[in-house]
């Protein structure tokens, strides 16, 4: 029988499998020089000791987790590299060799326009479809599933997410609601009962539009993975494995919407919570899924209802917290380092997320106080931010110097910090950006 | 001035609330009564929410809560009644930005307070603030955004202001996800406002209302 592996060493096996990166055929990948090999690893290993608190790096790592920045500073419009996959591919690479953080986390936020056209995409606006070129896509916030379909949900996600989620979702996907009861096919007198939703045009169409979709996402990764697969040749790595979501945040954000969900806290709180409950293997497996894929260990997750001011401490305790920590720590158990983003504020949960195994997690922090962070949540976890969006927009190199030095003096000097923005962000000034990470290399260096 | 209706809907038991309007209705009140009750209870909600002890859920529930009760009464109500205004706020998140939910906080927060809001909704251009300012005639403007994006959006509008020659006629306030000082020094606005407690203080003092 095949050895179990340790959560710890199914981790380990997923570092080492980034340490000896591989090209697409499977063979060692050619790096540049050995100097970009030997720069790969140290960047790797730096950002595996400051999550993991065990030893000190050789410095605090540095990186920049931007929105469409990339992009808009190169002078392209928001729609050109959403739309162009190369471009988009060629300039995220060329701002990586510009601004050399230790890991990128690769051309994936753009995503591909037409892809978004083909589904008839009615969830997010962007641009050319309700946002203009230059801006980034936002969310239609609505109810995109009725209060009265908790138990539709609870019984069975995965035929509520495709036969009621997804035509609502995806203009082009209403065939899906025809789709049938897959247990229908138990026994052969009902196999060509439950095969005649495929003869349907409906259905067909659905599935036509499928294909379409699948092959646009295959030319984007074509050109997008593509970036990755050249930027580690020369040395930098992308160690982001996926993304998955607490599920009040499932809920509340793309399901019940912002509005639904507070409501339902007051009028239906059990199936709110069966729901979530409900929802914490899925959002292991996405997680697990997505780093599978990749072989890459960390798996985002943005925090978003459970900030300050959106909650009381009870309310964020009793709903928000449970199944967030559940999902996290499957994703540990599955040999995975969640990385969950405390977007806005997080100084009133600090205490509540701090219960977490050490270094197991790392937290991307907004506008919480990093030395309040660092004393509570920071004792567990590394700390990944959190330079002012407001700051790189209009401050100087001279203010953002100043602020990564007062981050490493009073937060960074035990190791468990890594130097970030602290918010997505698609406009700054490029000098700024250079500061913040040359900063973070010559003055963060441990002795 | 029913306190059990005050309570109900204050202490977010909408069930009970609600069946404590329509008895009002149905005992002969008028709907004046019961809007002025309504109105009480809201103001409570409000106070607490400032307290820390309210939070979205609460603020969410109080207006739907609300809304219910309007529907109730309206058939009795030849119009609905003038309500007596400490002053007027002009409120948006500026254009390219579709985020709602912290404007709907300031405008519920406002609207507690006694202020007429008139709310422009989300992605406004600079001309349509511009617009609403002369029809409307507020004392305060505040602009919403939440993405970096909309600093720039709030300086267009600030600009389209000062174009018309309405810079001098109102108070400006920002506010939403990054806005800080710098911001408010960029986009040229009086204030900016950390939370909806902030934003109503700044109305208040501008409003001169003590």
């Amino acid at each position: 029988m095949e050895k179990q592996l340790s959560p710890e060493e199914k981790l380990e096996a997923l570092w080492q499998g980034k340490l000896s990166p591989k090209d697409p055929e499977g063979n060692p990948l050619p790096f540049q020089s050995s100097e970009a090999e030997k720069a790969y690893k140290d960047r790797i290993l730096r950002f595996k000791d400051a999550i993991q608190m065990k030893k000190l790096p050789d410095r605090v790592p540095v990186t920049i987790f931007p929105s469409m920045f990339p992009w808009t500073n190169a002078g392209m419009t928001v729609q050109d590299a959403m739309y162009d996959y190369g471009k988009c591919a060629k300039v995220f690479q060329d701002f990586v060799l510009e601004f050399e953080p230790d890991v990128h986390w690769g051309a994936y936020a753009p995503g591909p326009g037409k892809l978004y056209e083909i589904l008839d995409y009615k969830l997010y606006s962007w641009p050319g479809h309700g946002v203009a070129p230059e801006h980034s896509y936002q969310c239609n916030e609505g109810e995109y599933m009725m209060a009265n379909e908790y138990d539709a949900l609870i019984q069975d996600p995965s035929g509520f997410f495709s036969r009621a989620y997804l035509p609502r979702v995806f203009g082009a996907l209403g065939g899906f609601q025809m789709l049938p009861f897959l247990p229908g096919i138990l026994e052969m007198y009902g196999v060509a009962l439950n095969f005649i939703p495929f003869g349907l045009p409906p259905v067909q169409g659905t599935y036509q539009a499928l294909f379409e979709a699948g092959a646009e996402a295959l030319q984007w990764i074509g050109a997008i993975g593509g970036a990755d697969g050249a930027l580690a040749t020369f040395g930098f790595p992308n160690i982001l494995g996926g993304f998955t979501k607490a599920p009040f945040d499932v809920v509340g954000d793309t399901l019940r919407g912002t509005k639904g969900i507070m409501l339902d806290i007051y009028r239906q709180p059990d199936k709110l919570i069966q729901a979530m409950e409900a929802l914490v293997p899925l959002m292991i497996g996405l997680g697990v899924a997505n780093a599978q894929q990749t072989g890459n260990p960390l798996i985002f997750m943005p925090l978003h209802k459970g900030a300050d001011g959106f909650l009381s401490d009870e309310q964020f305790k009793k709903f928000y917290w449970p199944t967030l920590k559940a999902v996290m720590m499957g994703l540990i158990d599955a040999g995975i380092v969640p990385l969950p983003a405390a977007e806005g504020g997080y100084s009133s949960r600090l205490k509540v997320v701090q219960d977490l195994p050490k270094g197991k997690t790392l937290w991307m922090i907004d506008l919480t106080d990093m030395a309040d962070a660092k004393k509570t949540l920071g004792q567990n976890a590394c700390l990944l931010g959190n330079v002012p969006s407001a700051m790189l927009t209009l401050g100087t190199p001279q203010e953002v110097g100043d602020y990564v030095k007062n981050l490493i003096d009073t937060t960074g000097q035990d190791g468990g910090l890594i130097i970030c923005n602290g918010a997505f962000f698609d406009n700054a000034k490029p000098e700024n950006v250079k500061a913040m990470v040359d900063t973070a290399k010559e003055y963060g260096v441990y002795k | 001035m029913s306190i059990e209706l005050v309570n109900a809907i204050a202490d977010m038991r909408e069930e009970e609330a609600l069946k404590l309007v329509k008895e009002m209705v149905e005992g002969g009140s008028g709907p004046m009564a019961v809007l002025d009750t309504a109105r009480e209870a809201m103001a409570i909600v409000g106070q607490r929410y400032e307290e820390g002890k309210y939070f979205l859920p609460e603020l969410m529930m109080a207006g739907e809560i609300l809304s219910q009760i309007t529907d109730i009464v309206k058939p009795q109500l030849a119009k609905m009644p003038e309500v007596k205004h400490v002053g007027k706020v002009l409120i948006g998140t500026v254009e390219g930005d579709i985020h709602d939910i912290g404007k709907n906080i300031v405008t519920f927060m406002l609207d507690v307070n006694g202020f007429e809001v008139l709310d422009l909704g989300v992605d406004v251009p600079p001309q349509k603030f511009v617009e609403a300012i002369g029809d409307f005639e507020p004392q305060v403007v505040g602009l919403s955004g939440f993405l970096t994006l909309a600093f720039d959006g709030m300086k267009a509008t600030v600009d389209a202001i000062k174009e018309a020659g309405l810079r001098d006629s109102v108070k400006i306030m920002i506010g939403g996800g990054q806005v800080n000082e710098t911001i408010q020094e960029y986009v040229d606005a009086d204030a900016y406002g950390r939370d909806a407690m902030a934003g109503v203080s700044l109305a208040k003092k501008w409003a001169g209302v003590e």
